[in-house]
């Protein structure tokens, strides 16, 4: 099994060379003449107006927070769901109620308008 | 049943590399790394090579749509259209943006790319043509989901600019967010054929899961769409609207690895499917010989990919807070329930044939598509009807005060 | 020395060099890059422990999910661009000795452990795929179907609880 996750690794180094090498190549192959107005931050061809930063909404944590732990409830979910076809129907509903919870929980975060992009 | 090179081709050509390698002195080991190294590379470079042709064949495609021709000038048909548009685009300057932070803003690129790559190591092309049968297959792509979404974050926040930071947090709230169904729906292959790997679940699609667990398939194609930033679901990198989002102060071939990464997530997406829920490479004689399980594979996955860019093409963009309504109060409980019913019902009818569970099952999804379509009607009329009465107030008072006027 | 051992001591070292990065360093949003890269080495020691399964699963839930909360929670923070300047304090040489110290104490009592010197065995999982046999233990009864249960309403009671914290009612 290691061969395998050898590969996979292979495959990462690959993965992150090609585009890198192709890129440098363009690099070296473009011309270089920088301008302090080329270089200026974009803002539809206007001076930059107050400093870069910007308040967020605490709405994108609470998206992060709800995938988060949905994410978290499917990674129980896989083990169970692979060893599916051996198990007793009595599993299978145990699994069903683990659902069911969850489910409760997404209606309780729709109802208190946690999900709402405002 | 003998093992030529048309029955199980990468077991030859290994076999005979290690033997020439090792005819030349070199130790075991390092022959397996080279081997390795060598498949790694030529299924990489094939899929980056390949995204020349899947650009052009889209903007073909999409030009057709739009009653239009498409690129047609440079080679018969436009072939070689992507060939000169990847030669201008490697000669063009590097602007790196005041202040940029350097080490997140080049190394974004090369992640988005990385990740949709990294996607094609666990693909079966054929029955015994694949890079790496990872017993956990399918997590494996999610994860690397995970990596192309940071890339967005890192783009974001090292361009220096409030409209790139703007548009890369609205692109990653929207997709974590679509990541929820996707995977919930990818549960769903995993019941059926017992298996996190992905050639078992093409080995037990004898009758292919888009039939069987058409809601799960429904939702795996929307919410990976979406993931992909493709329309109707492309506000991520809307030109007219968050000033192109998080690769405004990209350019030259960096944007351009954007661009492929994008072609490429798209093209990958459709391969998924096809092995997911269409049978992947399954098809008559596709056992004996991979050449014609590759084929049908082909087929297959260029019919989802027609589909997708005519998603393209005909629909107008949502917006964002569509999305999320979407995402959340239709896709998550949809892809919650169904796989509760199919569970309960695979289970409920272990023992019978795999006719009986395939039609059953294909009830039942019927049955919960019915019941979500009679939901999302009433609270349509009831919404429906909550604008028009509010509508006639307005109206009334508009009314009143025309008399008054007069 | 073999390529296992070798690629064990680039990935700790990896981690663990991340890891100084992560409090070391002075722009926020660097130390929550630096720590995906650190957690990015723990997902390649689990593969090295033949867990491929916690190894994709790390990847996916600490790295695709808390380390994005932990960057939006950073941008949400007023000074997450300003350079909080070098974070060493006046008595670091004390807390270097500290941890030299601790290391001393582990090497001394580990040095007799026998399992440095057994080689990593096989999974006892009689021919059967492993995840499979993590599903069925995670559902029998004489199994860990209870802790199972238990940690859906533990998942309920943090949405429950986090959105009551975050979300402030208009």
């Amino acid at each position: 099994m290691l061969n395998d996750w050898l590969y996979v690794g292979l495959f990462f180094v690959v993965a992150a060379a090609l585009p890198g090498i192709a890129i440098f190549l363009a690099g070296v192959l473009g011309p270089k003449k920088p301008n302090s107005l080329k270089n200026s931050i974009y803002e539809c061809g206007i001076e930059t107006v107050g400093e870069t930063w910007v308040q967020f909404k605490a709405q994108y944590y609470i998206f992060a927070l709800v995938f988060l732990i949905f994410d978290v409830e499917t990674v129980f979910l896989f083990p169970w769901a692979v060893a599916f076809n051996i198990l007793p129907l009595f599993a299978v509903l145990e699994g069903v109620l683990f659902i069911l919870i969850l489910l409760g929980g997404l209606i309780y975060a729709w109802r208190k308008g946690a999900l709402e992009w405002v | 049943m003998e093992t030529t090179i048309w029955t199980d081709p990468i077991r030859v050509i290994a076999d005979w590399l290690t033997q020439l390698l090792v005819g030349w002195g070199l130790p075991a080991g390092l022959v397996f790394f080279i081997i390795n190294l060598l498949g790694v590379a030529v299924l990489a470079t094939g899929a980056m090579l390949f995204v020349l042709f899947l650009i052009w064949y889209e903007r073909k495609i999409v030009g057709r749509i739009q009653d239009r021709l498409g690129p047609n000038r440079i080679g018969p048909f436009g072939i070689f259209q992507s060939i000169a548009d990847m030669l201008k685009i490697f000669t063009k300057e590097y602007i790196t943006p005041l202040g940029a932070d350097k080490v997140p803003y080049n190394l974004a690129p090369i992640m988005a790319v990385g990740g949709v790559l990294l996607i094609w190591a666990v693909i079966p092309f054929a029955d015994r043509v694949y890079g790496v049968d990872l017993n956990v297959g399918v997590l494996y792509i999610i994860a690397v989901g995970a990596i192309g979404t940071l890339a967005i974050i890192m783009a974001g926040w090292s361009s220096n600019n409030k409209y790139a930071l703007l548009g890369a947090f609205r692109s990653v709230a929207l997709l974590i967010s679509y990541e929820v169904p996707m995977v919930m729906a990818l549960l769903v292959p995993v019941i059926l054929s017992g298996s996190l790997g992905m050639n078992d679940i093409v080995r037990s699609q004898a009758i292919w899961y888009l039939f069987v667990a058409p809601i799960p398939a429904l939702i795996f194609f929307l919410t990976s769409m979406a993931e992909v930033g493709r329309s109707p679901f492309d506000l991520i990198e809307a030109e007219s609207e968050i000033v192109s989002g998080f690769n405004i102060e990209y350019s030259g071939l960096k944007f351009g690895m954007f661009y492929v990464a994008e072609f490429l997530h798209a093209f990958t997406i459709s391969l998924l499917f096809a092995t997911l829920f269409m049978g992947g490479w399954r098809g008559p004689g596709a056992e004996q010989f991979p050449l014609l399980g590759l084929i049908y594979f082909v087929i297959k996955t260029f019919f989802v990919y027609f589909v997708v860019i005519l998603f393209r093409g005909s629909l107008p963009r949502f917006r964002t807070d569509q999305m999320m309504d979407l995402n959340w109060k239709i896709l998550t409980p949809l892809a919650l329930v169904s796989i509760m019913v199919i569970a309960v019902v695979e289970k409920a009818l272990a023992g019978s044939s795999l006719v009986v569970r395939s039609a059953s099952l294909l009830l039942a999804n019927l049955v919960v598509a019915l019941v979500a379509l009679q939901f999302l009607r009433s609270s349509g009329k009831s919404q429906r009807e909550l604008a028009e009465s509010a509508g006639a107030q307005v109206v009334d008072t508009v009314s009143t005060r025309e008399h008054t006027s007069i | 020395m073999t390529p296992v051992q070798l690629i064990f001591i680039l990935a700790a070292a990896v981690v663990l060099g991340a890891a100084v990065m992560v409090v070391s360093s002075e722009k926020m949003l660097h130390s929550a890059f630096w720590l995906i890269v650190s957690l990015f080495g723990v997902a390649v020691l689990f593969v090295l422990l033949q867990a491929g399964f916690f190894a994709v699963i790390q990847v996916v839930v600490y790295i695709g999910a808390i380390a994005i909360l932990v960057i939006f929670a950073v941008m949400l923070t007023r000074r997450v661009m300003d350079e909080s300047g070098p974070q060493l304090t006046r008595w670091w040489w004390l807390g270097a000795l500290a941890a030299l110290g601790v290391y001393g104490i582990l090497v001394v009592v580990l040095r007799s452990w026998a399992g440095f010197t057994t080689p990593i065995a096989e999974i006892p999982a009689g021919g059967q795929d492993i995840v499979r046999l993590l599903g069925i233990a995670l559902i029998s009864p004489n199994g860990y179907v209870l802790p199972f249960e238990v940690a859906s309403i533990l998942l309920l009671a943090a949405l429950v609880g986090s959105i009551f914290i975050a979300w402030e009612k208009r």
